[in-house]
């Protein structure tokens, strides 16, 4: 499936992947209007605020960057949030409804994530934006999302510290990912000391706060290091010295996109066997997508923490992974982050029809308790703080670039943007 | 050159192209536009703001920055701060652990406001420091520059490390600045809300207001002896030398009002977009500044307005169509601009639009003699880059350059 | 920091961290080479160096998927292939656009430094568009990874020794190309009196190109070098270039010794800095001392008498 052609279009309506799929669709819409006729509320009482909705279909807008340094990101939560569109439309769209999309291309610019946010909430009135990646895209659109009354469906793992009530959250935010990962490698492997290693800026620093308090305050254990290196640093002998002289027990990471690449080569160059796991590497900053670019074999044996791996064993992910990889081809991995965009779609499906209205005030007032159990990752269900309760996993590399889950949280860990005790 | 009164001023033929821009901005884009795009097209007359410093600096003096982005960046951070501050009285941040601080220094931990941050919640010394921040900056730079003689590339390059740098500390100081996120949601001015469309569209007209401001500014130092001087320095900057001149301190005022200029633009991008962020500070954005005025043409004024018009017009156009196609098409203009025509569109229009006007306002023949000693400092001349040191007899000295 | 350890492993810890050094001087120099040979002849900056550095990268990608496919049991030399090639296809591309582009800027450096960056965007989308956005993953032969042990604690990664023998090999190379051959000598005499030198008959248009391409080979087995230790996509070029211009410009031009001195310096300070303070701190130090120090001495460390 050309999917580069797809994202080529900056502005594309489109309903589907494929004139089989088109036609499937258009059947399964009219067999539906036809026999659920009756039950296809009103534009005018589900949408009282002017969105784009009509009797036959509702838009939605979808905000990724497509060119870009960050458009090797977030293609996959563009393909992802395209597939739950599919899926939906097959299955009936919403309040017997099919979705349409406009897309528009951030293009790795935060002010033209700000612009074209505002153009699709002001121009298109789209019911939904799934979009925003990086953090600084996201406060970009924030103050025009909440200026203009939409609701953001935000798929990255963050550092949280935010709770707007126009943003859904399906990624992870930094309690989630980092408490229950550092308890394991302390519990299950015997960690002692911790160094601390992260790209400079806030995400790494905000979850290297978190991660301190937990090691010292609350374990009582050590931290032997925290070193901080500009965004696209490609050098990292020093720190490797610096890791052989302290010898910590583990390496948390959280270095992020080129400088990933060269740590881990540089890393594993030095000598450093991370199956031996003297140290062991924790990252939470390693999805299958980023192990495409680094090479399975550099980081064979890294344990990472998210709360979804390609491999996860459950019959909705399989479902998941056979129909992603059907509509994009068989080489595609699926990161976190994928997987949490796919979630978007649905998440907003469930608040609209539970509220039985596509307007932002009365969808806002369902979305705590909503829950999905078709997800991939097994179950999630949303927060009254508009974040998603979900399991914590942990999962070691193999050199084949998928992961292998070796622990995972028994409860859902509950979000908390704003962690006490951790501020 | 003598003008005869200001009025007569408007009828020349110069004064005709400052008519043509005013009604293209005041009249014909606000009636045209929607608040949405007009407030797009006053996002790209910001970066103009830049581009007229540019001009000054490299076109007439020669001196290529690199890192206008710089004192773009630190005029708009200086706004910023200020409307954040306004933003984050107690009331509103009664949330945090810390209210009347800034969200993001609260989320990192800071329980007090930084030194360098207090004095800016004066709306007056706000004003005062988003001219006086780059100038000083400009200053230091081109002091230890200039007075060394160092020029051309090593310059270029130099303004590009110190671009580089300033990236890097204000993404890493987070606490202070917002790190890489940038200083958002900043909401009033002066109790002013500048979310609105009509503040939108007012503050679109002070934009304007202010680019015309900045454009008789240029004219004021290209038309007297000073814009003289620079065009000769950049000719032939020994001679001047010789002549009596001190070079660096003509160099250092330019440079300064360059910066001058890029601050004042960066300010009015804040309030415009309502946000700064340190993605505007850096290498690719100060190059990018670079062919807003190249396109336009490198010595005009005019055209530099022009040129960030077009070029931004056009960024925002292939990126919603063909946003893949984007890049050849900047790089092509990069290299074309370079190749083709050096002077710009400023120098396309004199080289094949200026005769046609010449035939249709023939009856204007004394307006035009009036306009030309104007003219001539605006007019575009190929300027000969500095040449190397080791054969100055060989230039491409010509006898008509001013 | 350094309490709780002997004295055998302080020695070992500085050995390691003076390797680590020479291993960043190395890199310095092989990005920095390429460009000073290009500085120095034409006065001309060429912003797409980082681009061509990741064209050889990209040419050892490929050299490494054919020999995966085609020669196997070849795999293991199949980095000298790739380096050859990355020199002459790097070498070509950089003859061409001098020919296309560059030669009709002459004396007008500032100008073809934007129409290099032209260049380099246009670069970076055409690996975007074939290659697409992602970064690639370059598969190593085995006797490339890994280190070796000298003594208990000591042990330096074979491919950081790697690059070392390769920018050695280089800088040699590019030493007696310079002083010792006729070429070399031609391209002295046009930096230092062009129009005498064609008056005697050098062809210093041809010399230009030959120099530029030489450059751009230069930065093509750079880039192949670096695929052992960073990334290679569209958008890597960017990371290296405002390294490889301090390098250059504090060496002097027409200089290449100043260059290699420059390049070490640069690379003992940062690594230095970095193991005591942290990676970003370092970064900015550096950069700061350089700009300082440029600023104090403009003409870089050493360059060739010019009138004050």
């Amino acid at each position: 499936m050309d999917t580069t052609d797809q994202a080529a279009n900056g502005r594309s309506f489109g309903k589907g992947l494929g004139l089989k799929k088109s036609l499937m669709t258009l059947a399964a819409s009219v067999m539906l209007a036809t026999s659920a006729q009756a039950a296809v509320p009103a534009t005018a009482e589900v949408n009282t605020t002017g969105l784009a909705v009509t009797d036959d279909t509702v838009t939605v807008g979808i905000l990724h960057s497509i060119t870009g340094t960050m458009a090797i990101s977030e293609i996959g939560s563009v393909q992802a949030e395209k597939l739950a569109i599919d899926q939906i439309n097959a299955s009936g769209g919403v309040l017997g409804r099919q979705i349409e999309f406009v897309q528009e291309d951030g293009a790795s610019d935060w002010p033209t994530f700000a612009e074209k946010s505002r153009k699709l909430l002001r121009q298109d009135n789209v019911a939904a934006i799934f979009g925003a990646w990086t953090s600084a895209s996201r406060k970009a659109v924030l103050p025009v999302i909440e200026q203009y009354n939409g609701m953001l469906y935000y798929p990255t793992f963050y550092e949280g510290l935010e709770q707007s009530p126009n943003v859904v959250y399906t990624g992870q935010e930094a309690t989630q990912q980092i408490l229950a990962s550092i308890d394991w490698a302390a519990e299950t492997k015997g960690a002692k000391s911790f160094y601390l290693l992260g790209s400079d800026y806030i995400w790494p620093r905000t979850s290297n706060k978190i991660a301190r308090k937990h090691i010292e305050d609350k374990l009582g254990l050590k931290v032997s290091g925290e070193e901080y290196y500009p965004l696209g640093h490609t050098q990292f002998n020093s720190v490797i010295n610096k890791i052989k002289l302290r010898k910590p027990d583990v390496i948390f990471a959280s270095v992020v996109g080129g400088s990933n690449v060269a740590f881990y080569k540089q890393m594993k160059a030095a000598g450093i066997d991370f199956t031996d796991e003297k140290p062991l590497l924790l990252t939470i900053s390693v999805t299958e997508d980023e192990i495409r670019g680094i090479g399975g074999e550099n980081v064979d044996g890294i344990y990472a923490s998210m709360k979804y791996f390609q491999s996860l064993d459950n019959p909705n992910n399989k479902e998941f992974v056979a129909a992603f990889k059907e509509a994009y081809g068989d080489d595609m991995v699926i990161g976190d982050v994928t997987q949490a965009a796919y979630l978007g779609p649905w998440l907003w499906k469930a608040a609209v029809e539970k509220a039985g209205s596509f307007d932002i005030d009365k969808i806002r007032e369902e979305f705590a308790g909503i829950e999905f159990t078709k997800a991939p990752e097994g179950y999630v269900r949303i927060h009254e703080n508009h974040h998603l309760w979900s399991k914590t996993r942990i999962g070691q590399a193999q050199p084949d670039g998928q992961y292998k889950v070796v622990y995972e949280t028994e409860e859902l860990m509950e979000p908390d943007p704003f962690p006490e005790g951790y501020q | 050159m003598k003008s005869s009164s200001p009025l007569k001023w408007f009828a020349t033929r110069e004064g005709l192209y400052y008519v043509a821009l005013a009604v293209l901005l005041v009249v014909i884009l606000p009636l045209a536009l929607d608040p949405f795009r007009l407030n797009m097209v006053g996002k790209y007359l910001t970066y103009a703001f830049v581009a007229i410093g540019l001009v000054m600096c490299w076109g007439k003096a020669g001196i290529l920055s690199l890192g206008q982005g710089v004192f773009f960046g630190l005029g708009g951070y200086c706004m910023a701060m200020f409307l954040k501050l306004e933003a984050s009285t107690p009331e509103a941040t009664a949330i945090q652990s810390t209210p009347g601080i800034p969200d993001f220094m609260d989320w990192n931990q800071l329980t007090e406001l930084p030194w360098f941050w207090e004095p800016f919640h004066s709306f007056s010394f706000t004003l005062l420091a988003v001219i006086g921040v780059p100038v000083l900056l400009a200053f230091v730079i081109g002091f230890a520059m200039f007075t060394r003689r160092v020029g051309g590339v090593y310059f270029a390059i130099i303004t590009q490390a110190i671009a580089a740098i300033l990236t890097i500390l204000i993404i890493g100081q987070q606490g202070y600045t917002g790190g890489v996120n940038g200083i958002t949601d900043l909401q009033t001015l002066n109790g002013w809300d500048i979310r609105t469309d009509e503040a939108r569209t007012i503050l679109y007209f002070v934009c304007v207001g202010m680019l015309f401001l900045c454009l008789f500014v240029a004219r004021l130092v290209q038309n007297r002896k000073l814009g003289r001087i620079l065009v000769a320095m950049n000719a032939q900057e020994n001679r001047v030398r010789f002549s009596g001149y001190d070079v660096a301190a003509f160099k250092i005022f330019v440079f300064c009002l360059a910066a001058a200029f890029a601050g004042v633009g960066g300010a009015m991008f804040t309030l415009i977009v309502g946000f700064m962020s340190p993605s505007f500070i850096g290498i690719v954005a100060s190059i990018e500044m670079v062919i807003f005025c190249a396109l336009g043409g490198r010595l005009s004024i005019l055209g530099a307005v022009y040129g960030a018009l077009l070029v931004n017009a056009a960024k925002s156009g292939f990126s919603e169509s063909f946003p893949e196609l984007w890049p050849f098409a900047m790089g092509a203009l990069f290299i074309g601009v370079v190749l083709a025509f050096p002077n710009g569109l400023a120098g396309l229009y004199q080289t094949y639009v200026t005769p046609l006007e010449d035939k249709i306002f023939k009856r204007n023949k004394g307006a035009k003699l009036e306009a030309k000693p104007a003219e001539k400092a605006a007019e575009p001349k190929p300027t000969a880059e500095k040449t190397s040191d080791y054969d100055p007899m060989i230039d491409s000295y010509s006898p008509e350059k001013s | 920091m350094f309490d709780g350890y002997t004295s055998s492993e302080l020695m070992s810890i500085f050995a390691m961290q003076g390797f680590a050094g020479l291993s960043l001087f190395s890199v310095f120099v092989l990005m920095a080479l390429g460009l000073a040979i290009i500085f120095g002849q034409m006065g001309v900056i060429n912003m797409a160096h980082g681009e061509f550095m990741i064209l050889g990268a990209y040419t050892t990608y490929l050299t490494s998927g054919f020999f995966q496919s085609y020669l196997p049991s070849l795999f293991g030399g199949y980095f000298f292939v790739a380096m050859v090639l990355a020199f002459l296809i790097c070498a070509a591309l950089g003859a061409f656009v001098e020919w296309l582009m560059i030669r009709r800027l002459y004396h007008r450096p500032l100008d073809t430094l934007l129409a290099t960056w032209g260049l380099s965007l246009i670069m970076q989308q055409a690996y975007r568009s074939i290659f697409g956005a992602r970064e690639v993953g370059v598969d190593l032969p085995e006797w490339m990874m890994g280190a070796i042990q000298v003594t208990d604690l000591v042990e330096l990664p074979i491919n950081g020794l790697f690059v070392m023998i390769i920018a050695l090999s280089i800088a040699v190379g590019v030493y007696f190309l310079m002083y010792r051959s006729g070429y070399g000598k031609k391209v002295r005499a046009v930096v230092q009196n062009r129009p005498m030198a064609e008056a005697v008959g050098i062809n210093s248009a041809g010399i230009d190109r030959a120099t530029f391409a030489l450059g751009c080979g230069i930065a093509g087995v750079a880039g192949a070098a670096f695929t052992m230790i960073g990334s290679t996509g569209p958008s890597s070029g960017q990371a290296y270039i405002v390294d490889t211009f301090l390098v250059v410009v504090f060496g002097g031009a027409q200089s290449l010794i100043g260059t290699i001195v420059s390049a070490f310096g640069i690379s003992q300070a940062q690594s230095t800095m970095e193991f005591f303070l942290s990676g970003s701190m370092a970064k900015v130090l550096t950069l700061l001392v350089v700009v300082g120090i440029l600023m104090l001495r403009p003409e870089g460390l050493m360059a060739l008498k010019v009138r004050r």
